[in-house]
């Protein structure tokens, strides 16, 4: 028998009813529930976060309580129970999903910008600004293990930037101020080991590593490009790819910097966001040469592709950040360009990619899209919505 | 310093009428109604916030906090939100912001009044 359980706090007490009548038949059936189909929302304005379902496409609670949420972003436990939400003003907060509430949540940092999670799913990692470098967490408890500072040969402090994980119970992050790639080995969390790759170029702004682990990217503010790095054969080191693409032409402002979060791959291409350029780039992973651009509506924030990998979906920087862009990845035209409100922060698509969830920040709400028809088929109210942040995540390689 | 007290009393005032076009003035003397300085203010808050910090204690781009900003004069500010600053992700919003804008949000933030404003 399946029960199915709805936690929203006002059917608590019908569903409570329920439980009696069923105890009254002598069946006492614990409500069980799974959370392949749960995910949250950040709610940046009110230091909350929604915890939503996307087979009915609804909330089920709302959890107050998480500080400064502005560039907040999450990863799960690799049972995908609980949440860990690293927020702005340093906060780690680990959620459970299944009983709606803050399990546990410390500051951690000064600022903070994001995190990740090992392999074994037992530490969680953090990159800080303030002060820069990765701390490490015990990932039941959040009690600190070890820090790793970010500071250069010089003695300079950088930013964290682009913290992912990889196999072998790797975290890999780079330096914006000092333009570097470290990979720290923390099989002993208590002693990382760390392997530094220097001059990967100027301000990497952001990483993210392919679903199989193996290639580390950092894109470049200070300069066009990316920086590569093979994490099978690191000792080949960084190697800079698509670096030309805008040769002789002054950059454009960029109102809202890219992100990497989710590395765009469709059959033997990676899509990236341009920046200070109006493209997405499109790169050979057999190459890695940049072989198409693809001329879009403004700066783009996200480049994702949907699971599947037909059609790529592309946000954009103010003042683009009312629209919606999707391009197919056969013909690399864009098919649709779609208008849902107003500041599109950020998509994320259902595991099997039917729908794709998008934080419309200034109307207050979530919207959920169907990715064939491109029509609305829901609607979530949010407050200042950012990111989404569905289950399937604890089960990928560097998300 | 006249200008700035009575922008003071005007944006206190705002905060008791709430939104309802009443109008403020820069340093300027330009008129900036009551419905752009919400506008403004979110911007701020949210476009400025995803490099500076929702609160403007620092992001990617450094903190924006009256402390921060002690000792730094606001014309100087104000050029660099109007032109952003070569070289780094600051970027330029003279095409957002009239002058008497970018003046008035360097004083919200001097003033430290975006988050007494949420
Ligand atoms: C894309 C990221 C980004 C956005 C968006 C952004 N800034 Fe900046 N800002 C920066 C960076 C980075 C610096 C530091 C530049 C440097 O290294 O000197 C900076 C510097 C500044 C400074 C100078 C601070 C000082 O102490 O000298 C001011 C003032 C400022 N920004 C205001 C704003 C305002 C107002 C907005 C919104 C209208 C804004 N910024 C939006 C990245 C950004």
């Amino acid at each position: 028998m399946r029960v199915d359980k709805r936690t929203s706090i006002t059917k608590l007490a019908a569903a409570s009813i329920l439980l009696c009548v069923a105890m009254l038949y002598g069946c006492v059936t614990p409500q069980l529930r799974a959370t392949g189909d749960l995910g949250i929302i950040i709610e940046r304005a009110d230091g909350s976060v929604q915890i939503v379902d996307t087979t009915h496409q609804r909330s089920l609670a709302k959890i107050s309580g998480l500080g400064d949420l502005s560039h907040a972003s999450a990863v799960y436990s690799r049972d995908a129970r609980y949440a860990y939400v690293f927020g702005r003003d340093g906060g780690l907060t680990k959620i459970d999903l299944l009983n709606a509430r803050i399990e546990k949540r410390i500051i951690q940092a000064g600022n903070s910008i994001g995190g990740a999670i090992s392999q074994d799913g037992k530490i969680v990692a953090t990159s800080n600004y303030e002060p820069g470098g990765v701390k490490l967490f015990d990932a039941a408890t959040l009690d600190l293990i070890s820090e790793i500072p970010a500071v250069d040969r010089a003695g300079k402090h950088s930013k964290v930037v682009g913290l992912v994980d990889a196999p072998g119970n790797r975290f890999v992050f780079s330096l914006f101020e000092a333009g570097e790639i470290w990979v720290a080995d923390v099989r002993d969390p208590r002693q990382p080991v760390l392997h530094k790759h220097l001059n990967i170029g100027r301000q990497p702004y952001d990483g993210t590593v392919t679903r199989d682990g193996r290639h580390y990217v950092a894109g470049l503010f200070g300069e066009d490009g990316l920086a590569l790095l093979d994490l099978w054969n690191e000792s080949a080191g960084v190697k800079r790819v698509a670096a030309a693409y805008g040769k002789g032409s002054q950059p454009l402002p960029v109102y809202k910097m890219p992100h990497l979060d989710n590395w765009a791959m469709s059959q033997t291409s990676a899509y990236v966001p341009a920046v200070g350029r109006h493209e997405v780039i499109v790169i050979d992973t057999h190459t890695w040469l940049d072989k198409a651009h693809i001329p879009v509506a403004g700066q783009p924030v996200f480049v994702v592709a949907r699971p599947d990998g037909r059609h790529i979906w592309v946000n954009y920087a103010p003042p683009h950040n009312d629209t919606v862009q999707v391009i197919d990845v056969l013909t690399h035209q864009i098919i649709q360009t779609l208008h849902p409100g107003k500041a599109i922060l950020h998509m994320e698509f259902t595991p099997r990619g039917e729908q794709v969830w998008l934080s419309v920040r200034d109307d207050d709400r979530v919207d959920v899209y169907d990715t064939e028809t491109f029509q609305r088929i829901a609607s979530i109210p949010a407050a200042k919505p950012s990111g989404i942040f569905f289950t399937y995540r604890a089960h990928r390689i560097g998300l | 310093m006249r200008a700035n007290s009575r922008i003071r009393q005007r944006l206190s005032r705002i905060i008791l009428i709430g939104m309802t076009g009443l109008a403020a003035t820069a340093s300027t003397g330009v008129e900036i109604s009551g419905t752009r300085q919400a506008a403004l203010l979110n911007l701020l808050k949210q476009d400025c916030g995803s490099c500076h910090g929702l609160t403007m204690k620092g992001g990617l781009g450094p903190a924006l906090t009256p402390e921060a900003l002690r000792g730094k004069p606001a014309s100087m500010l104000r050029e660099v939100v109007l032109r952003g600053r070569p070289g780094t992700p600051m970027p330029p919003w003279a095409p957002f912001l009239s002058e008497s804008e970018a003046e008035w949000l360097i004083e919200v933030l001097l003033k430290g009044e975006i988050n007494a404003r949420r």
